[in-house]
């Protein structure tokens, strides 16, 4: 399955924009080659949203994640760090098929971070913009919803900046 | 990655919210510029955009040099260059990600073709 689809012609890759819009909000955004159904798909099933939201490239290894997508439902992503786990989770505030996603991010002990994602279905293609708003312009300027356990003081940059951005998730 | 203080980065953001000062620094990075002439080109009295330039210059984004009695204002050294990589440290992250994405569902769309045409026969 790998094997296949490494070898088969990458599509062009659509250009990712980022934006910080305000001291609180970061927005990115991308456009994928396929409808919307299946890129809400890939965001909302577990096993699907596992193999690409910690980029291969950054080495981190993704322990488990368990999705709930349903408007109450938890997200719980853990991940192994060195000789420890930190964990991400939070709950979906909204959860409408193939157009909106709302979700928190819980871990921090300063406010929540909410992430919105839309799917917005063009000629077969879907631009998705990906809205944060951080709980102060603090946490998004560090990267870091504040929240991190103490005993993980020492983590990386990169981690930080997946856990807060987003990876969160 | 640099070490930027809290007080200079939101200074700089702060600096950066402003169409007027967007536009400064636009002009800036054209070419340096009197405070007189930033004044003309965006229609405004000379104490507003010395009010401008201030913030910029606190920001870090604007240096100002006096020669006689002309304010030559320049773009600063460091400033943008900071929330440049700031940005890409995100943007990098993401596009990543989202290249991981696409494999996704280009897996998805060809499973849904050979399903399709399954259900065809």
């Amino acid at each position: 399955m790998d094997e296949r689809r490494e070898s088969e012609a990458t599509p062009t890759k659509n250009s990712t924009g980022v934006e910080r819009k305000s001291e609180r909000e970061l927005v990115v955004t991308r456009t994928v080659n396929a409808p919307a159904r299946l890129v809400f798909e890939a965001w909302t099933k577990a096993e699907l949203f596992r193999r690409w939201w910690v980029p291969k490239s950054y080495g981190l290894t993704l322990l488990s994640c368990e999705m709930d997508v349903r408007v109450g439902g938890q997200y719980r992503l853990v991940f192994r760090h060195e000789d420890s786990t930190v964990e991400f989770f939070g709950t979906y505030l909204e959860a409408t098929p193939h157009s909106h996603l709302v979700w928190t991010n819980e871990e921090g002990d300063n406010g929540k971070t909410v992430t919105t994602v839309t799917f917005d279905e063009n000629a077969g293609k879907t631009l998705l913009v990906v809205h944060d708003l951080y709980p102060s312009k603090e946490a998004l300027d560090s990267g870091s919803t504040g929240a991190m356990p103490e005993a993980l003081d020492q983590l990386d940059e990169l981690l930080a900046s997946l856990g807060s951005s987003s990876v969160t998730k | 990655m640099v070490q930027y203080g809290q007080a200079g980065f939101d200074a700089s953001f702060g600096a950066l919210s402003d169409t007027t000062r967007r536009g400064v620094l636009e002009q800036l990075g054209r070419a340096d510029a009197s405070i007189t002439a930033l004044a003309e080109k965006f229609h405004m009295t000379l104490t507003g955009m010395k009010k401008h330039v201030g913030v910029l210059e606190q920001a870090g984004l604007v240096t100002t040099e006096k020669v006689g009695r002309v304010r030559t204002c320049k773009l600063g050294l460091r400033g943008l260059q900071e929330e440049a990589e700031w940005i890409e440290k995100y943007r990098q992250l993401w596009g990543a990600r989202f290249d991981e994405l696409d494999k996704v569902v280009q897996e998805l769309k060809r499973k849904e073709k050979v399903d399709g045409r399954k259900k065809r026969k």
